[in-house]
């Protein structure tokens, strides 16, 4: 009986800790989605450095990287098109990508794209 | 539980191996299943069953032996350096609170995983913004916060059976 009752407050702290966590975070997610802007350029950055701004109004194709990653920018969305590292690609699985905040991360080649605003500081 | 400083019997390093053998398999496994979302590192975490279990049936060195080998040896078979280094902070993270967390003694294997997959995640985060010296993608943790919760309830669930159907052989 004791057991069982050991178990429920074990079962309560569970179901508060998924609630707090799921709440909490599904919360934020849906701010920053409702508060997104579209952005106006793609910033890329290499080893923590950044190496190029490219406008999102002006459709291209980029090699970024010494050519490890080929970013495109089509209608306003930058993808990443191609990346050199083997197996699964997650900087070409994320996708079109459009709204201030969002980024691409190319992990092994430390290449990371985020798109900013209008009024963000570019650096030449 | 209580011979972790005894010598290493032949039947517990028997279990060790055959938990270490099946997070092998399941971290194969996992490296087959598509990404069903457009955000890198969610993932169900099923070699994360071997390590609860670990925890649960045996006792946190060997949950630590369990986790640290499977992800050194899938990194040497599907994965590479890079990969790594953010497997390791995600599971150091993971570890360390869920051995913490099961010390206090408030959740159940449930809950404890759920904070083990959340862990795992941010660790992850953390050395990805280290390691690319940037912070723009510190924003991952949210939707890697929701899979993370998601992914341990799954987990736990499975671990949490499992120690009650296989403790009694061990």
């Amino acid at each position: 009986m004791l057991k069982k009752i050991l178990e429920n407050k074990k079962l309560l702290s569970d179901i508060i800790l998924i609630g707090v966590l799921l709440i909490v975070s599904l919360s934020v997610f849906l701010i920053w989605y409702l508060s997104g802007t579209d952005g106006s350029f793609a910033v890329v950055t290499v080893d923590g450095k950044r190496v190029g701004e490219y406008s999102l109004a002006i459709d291209g194709v980029y090699y970024i990287n010494d050519g490890t990653n080929v970013l495109a920018i089509e209608d306003g969305k930058a993808y990443m098109k191609e990346a050199s590292c083997p197996g699964y690609q997650d900087c070409v699985e994320t996708g079109k990508i459009s709204r201030v905040g969002e980024t691409i991360v190319c992990l092994p080649n430390k290449v990371v794209v985020e798109i900013v605003g209008e009024g963000d500081e570019l650096i030449q | 539980m209580s011979n972790n400083k005894k010598q290493l019997d032949t039947k517990r390093l028997v279990t060790l191996s055959a938990l270490i053998a099946v997070a092998m398999i399941l971290s194969y496994i996992e490296s087959m299943i598509p990404a069903f979302v457009a955000v890198p590192g969610v993932k169900v975490g099923l070699s994360n069953i071997a390590t609860v279990f670990a925890l649960y049936a045996l006792g946190w060195p060997y949950a630590i032996i369990v986790s640290v080998i499977r992800v050194l040896l899938s990194a040497l078979l599907f994965g590479n350096a890079v990969s790594l280094i953010y497997s390791l902070s995600g599971a150091a993270l993971a570890l360390l609170s869920m051995i913490l967390l099961k010390k206090l003694d408030k959740l159940s294997s449930v809950g404890i995983s759920v904070v083990g997959g959340v862990c795992h995640n941010i660790g992850q985060v953390i050395a990805a913004c280290l390691v690319m010296e940037t912070a723009a993608i510190s924003f991952y943790i949210i939707p890697l916060t929701i899979s993370g919760t998601i992914a341990g309830i799954v987990i736990g669930l499975v671990a949490g059976n499992l120690v009650e159907r296989v403790k009694k052989y061990i």
